[in-house]
């Protein structure tokens, strides 16, 4: 089926099976490889991307249902060649290892702060929760999203 | 100076934007997909193989053990694992056929049209059944090898002790885990073979497909791409899926992708080695301990691998960090009808951590003595001899790590008494308890690895003027390519930024052994260190010549002689460049002058250095539930000089909570062979909720022969956080775990025999 959607807000059209995998249809269609498969059954979040404001496990979303969404990958994160502040922070603070985690991790982070501009390290540490890491303990992770939120509050 | 500057690592950026390609992201021009069809017994003969006429299998290649154009094994140690099977298979999801089509969907669906048969015969699938000898897998005796370290004599000391205290201790299997699955893309060419993917070890897979394909140096081509963790997982495995990838390309003559999913990722690669281990401690009523048996028994699995050398590094720390001058340790790894197990960080440490850890927790218990106390009574200190009779000369941090933790973890003042007459269900369900662990993890390959491996590096300048590090080190999270960067910047004198690394080809880069062994930083680091001082020595010949200055000196990224600058560093290395073509270095590893040790005798200096921690784990019991929550830990670890304190602390909580899930959540369920969780709803590993806060302090001594002086930190954070959390359990509860993972069944069994023996 035709679908159309925003990817980083960029209009895309593709015509795919509407069951493939959103995961697919970014990765595939889209060539948008920065989005990465870990577990495919929705348990280690490397898929993460925000589909209309809420953060969903590309491997568990049909096409189908991304008919007309606005999709935000971690390719969508910096702009114009600047980096978002949780990227920065991310690089800074050590939050970033193998790096497979990451674009989903930031993603996942990334709608934290656009609902919570002063989140506690509980609340990093739940909104992180379905994002699996097994290379930082996740310590420079929860460091990182703190002194991102710090340095946007602080422009 | 960069060394010691959290410097923004090298990848970072690919890595935050997702433009760092890892080997699922690479997608090429006629590119099939590539399957392997597995055993679905553990222990059988093949009888039959058919494929199913109903599926077009003129649209599939497929390709067995006839295809290999050489010999049918994955070189490692004994050779002895096949790359397919022919005739036998020894473990569940043994790799037996390959298919390759055009489309993830079309080898899915040609896989279900293969129907193997088979005859099964009896498997053997623990230790104790390897033990009993009623079916032979391996040589005469089920026994894939054994290590006998012995010193003093022990028997006579055992007599003079005032006590002997027995304990035996069980480990699991675990699982790496990394969250990129395995992969590889093979691209056949003329003569050639090309493999790329997710790796530890280029080499290994090089030699690996040299002997499958009957290549030379040169037609083997292996190149790691972005590597998504690894543990040890990558370390050997990889050849595996690189030679399959590379007989379906040899045989379709195109490229093959073949990607493990979560599932066969878990069920068929290798795990960390389980194991029984047995204590017999003689001690004096003041805790000193006068003698020492150990029995380590480790399940290998169907294949030698690298068992031998886990069940040394295991044989080799079994003491722990203590003295003790009459010792007998007895190592032995068994064959089995389960995967085969191999690499995981630690690598036969973290097993016998927890047991002399937990041994020297029930010899303070029995004796009434403060667990700490016991430790600082026995630990080694600089110039103590270990179990092999190293003596300890250098680099010796094992009095600060203990004292750091302990102090920065109020551990005195917030350890109450160990309870003696808790019940379940008690007014207070939850309790809470403080435990410490104390240990050490040697660097580089046990014994003369490293001396018979001379690991090879090289530094070169390139047309620009910037140097460039050559090594066949990877990068797999844990900063390999920035804290190379950092030490030769420093070594020559320039910016961090006017250092690059090349990409790990083996037609590019030389073989600087694997990466593995807490031994990039230290052993490997110290080569690229080494080659950066050949290049400057070569430009400061040059200068002499050149400038008729052969007092000049490289200062500051400047040639200088008599307080004048004459020209920079890049400037120099360019005139050198126009006039000899190139300006390139290679060094090799030795070891420290005065390291000997024996193969025969199992004694002398297994390690050049060895790295210490201490660790101190607070936890909260649910007596309810009986789950266990880790709310801090506090670690400190001397790794000599950190290179990049923020890395290094990095691996130290990364690690540590590995060992957290090691001690509390992971655990394998197997049945007949099969493993039942192979998905990670069914294989827990701690989330962002399960993990503590973590404190983590660095103790910097210095090793004079490391790079600036650093040893290794990879593999010592995986060591202590089990044994201190099952402290801590004993401290919260009484009750004293033997076995890991302290699930809550095992808990509660745990606890309801303190009540019965109370």
């Amino acid at each position: 089926m035709k679908l159309n959607f925003h990817v980083n807000g960029a209009g895309r059209e593709v015509d795919v099976p509407p069951m493939k995998r959103l995961l697919d249809v970014l990765r595939e269609d889209l060539r948008l490889t920065g989005t990465k498969e870990g577990c495919g059954e929705g348990e280690c979040g490397a898929c993460s991307v925000i589909l209309d404001g809420e953060v969903v496990n590309s491997c568990l979303i049909p096409a189908c249902q991304a008919q007309s969404a606005d999709i935000l990958t971690v390719e969508g994160l910096a702009r114009d060649g600047r980096l978002d502040p949780l990227q920065q922070a991310f690089l800074e603070c050590g939050g970033a290892q193998c790096g497979i985690c990451t674009p989903g991790m930031l993603i996942a982070a990334r709608a934290l702060l656009d609902a919570h501009a002063r989140p506690t390290r509980d609340e990093i540490k739940e909104a992180i929760a379905g994002n699996l890491c097994r290379c930082t303990g996740y310590v420079k992770i929860i460091d990182a999203v703190e002194q991102a939120a710090k340095m946007t509050r602080e422009g | 100076m960069a060394v010691g500057q959290n410097v923004l690592r090298k990848e970072g950026y690919e890595k935050l934007t997702g433009a760092a390609r890892y080997i699922d992201d690479i997608t090429l021009d006629g590119m099939l997909y590539g399957k392997t069809v597995r055993s679905r017994v553990a222990r059988g003969r093949i009888k039959s193989i058919s494929f199913d006429p109903a599926c077009d299998w003129s649209q599939v290649v497929v390709a067995d053990h006839r295809d290999i154009p050489g010999q049918n094994y994955v070189a490692l140690i004994e050779n002895d694992q096949p790359l397919l099977a022919e005739s036998e298979v020894r473990h569940y999801d043994e790799p037996i056929l390959l298919i390759a089509a055009e489309s993830k969907h079309l080898v899915e669906e040609a896989a279900r049209h293969i129907r193997i048969e088979y005859e099964e015969l009896t498997p053997v699938l623990t230790i104790e059944q390897s033990l009993e000898g009623g079916e032979i897998l391996y040589g005469t005796d089920n026994i894939f090898k054994r290590f006998l370290i012995a010193r003093g004599d022990v028997d006579e000391a055992f007599k003079q002790a005032d006590r002997v205290i027995e304990g035996e201790y069980r480990v699991p299997h675990q699982e790496q885990l990394y969250i990129e699955p395995q992969g590889m893309i093979a691209i056949p060419g003329d003569g050639e073979m090309t493999v790329m993917g997710s790796m530890q070890c280029p080499y290994y897979i090089h030699k690996a497909l040299k002997q499958l394909f009957n290549l030379n140096d040169e037609q083997a081509v292996v190149i790691q791409t972005a590597t998504g963790g690894g543990f040890g997982g990558k370390e050997e495995y990889p050849s595996v899926i690189a030679a399959h990838a590379a007989l379906l390309a040899h045989k379709a003559r195109r490229p093959v992708k073949l990607i493990y999913d979560r599932a066969e990722d878990i069920a068929a690669t290798t795990k960390r080695h389980p194991g029984i281990i047995r204590h017999r401690t003689g001690v004096r009523r003041d805790g000193r301990l006068v003698a020492s048996e150990i029995d380590i028994v480790l399940d290998g699995g169907a294949y030698v691998t690298l068992t031998p050398v886990v069940l040394s590094r295991g044989a080799i720390h079994a003491l722990g960090p203590y003295r003790c001058d009459h010792v007998r340790i007895s190592a032995r790894a068994v064959a089995t009808n389960t995967p085969p197990n191999g690499a995981f960080r630690g690598f036969g440490a973290p097993q016998v951590a927890f047991a002399y850890e937990m041994q020297m927790e029930k010899i303070a218990a029995e004796l009434g003595l403060d667990p700490l106390e016991l430790r600082r009574l026995n630990m080694l200190r600089e110039g103590d001899l270990t179990a092999t009779g190293q003596r300890l000369t250098w680099s010796v941090g094992s009095e600060e790590v203990l004292q750091a933790a302990v102090e920065q973890s109020s551990y005195r003042e917030r350890r109450h008494s160990t309870s003696t007459s808790l019940m379940p269900g008690s007014d207070e369900s939850k309790r809470r308890g403080i435990g410490l662990s104390f240990f050490f993890h040697g660097a580089g390959f046990t014994g003369s690895g490293e001396a018979k491996m001379k690991a090879q590096a090289g530094v070169e300048i390139t047309a620009e003027g910037r140097a460039r590090i050559l090594s066949g080190s990877t990068e797999i999270g844990q900063g390999t390519r920035t804290i190379f960067c950092q030490i030769v910047a420093d070594e020559l004198g320039v910016g961090f930024e006017e250092v690059e690394i090349e990409e790990p080809d083996t037609s590019r880069v030389p073989d600087s052994g694997p990466t593995v062994a807490s031994r990039t930083c230290m052993v490997v680091g110290r080569v690229v260190q080494l080659a950066a001082r050949e290049v400057k020595e070569k430009l400061t010949r040059f200068v002499a010549e050149r400038y008729g200055a052969p007092e000049a000196k490289l200062i500051a990224g400047h040639f200088t002689a008599d307080g004048k600058r004459l020209a920079s560093l890049r400037e120099i290395a360019l005139d050198y460049i126009a006039q000899h073509g190139d300006l390139r270095a290679y060094a090799r590893y030795a070891h420290p002058p005065g390291i000997e040790w024996d193969e025969e005798t199992y004694s002398g200096d297994a390690y050049p250095v060895y790295s210490w921690g201490a660790e101190v784990a607070e936890v909260e019991v649910d007596l309810d539930t009986y789950e266990v929550s880790v709310l801090k830990i506090t670690t400190a670890q001397d790794i000599g000089r950190a290179i990049h304190p923020l890395l290094a602390a990095g691996q130290i909580e990364g690690g540590t909570l590995q060992a957290v899930g090691y001690g509390l959540l992971e655990e394998l369920v197997w049945d007949k062979g099969r493993i039942v969780n192979d998905r990670l709803t069914n294989y827990i590993i701690p989330t962002s909720l399960d993990a503590p806060e973590m404190e983590t302090i660095i103790v910097e001594k210095e090793y004079p022969h490391g790079p600036f002086g650093a040893k290794g930190v990879g593999e010592l954070p995986m060591d202590g956080a089990a044994p201190a959390i099952a402290a801590a359990v004993f401290n919260a509860t009484g009750a004293f775990v033997t076995e890991i993972p302290i699930t809550p069944e095992r808990l509660q069994a745990a606890i309801e025999k303190r009540a019965l023996t109370s």
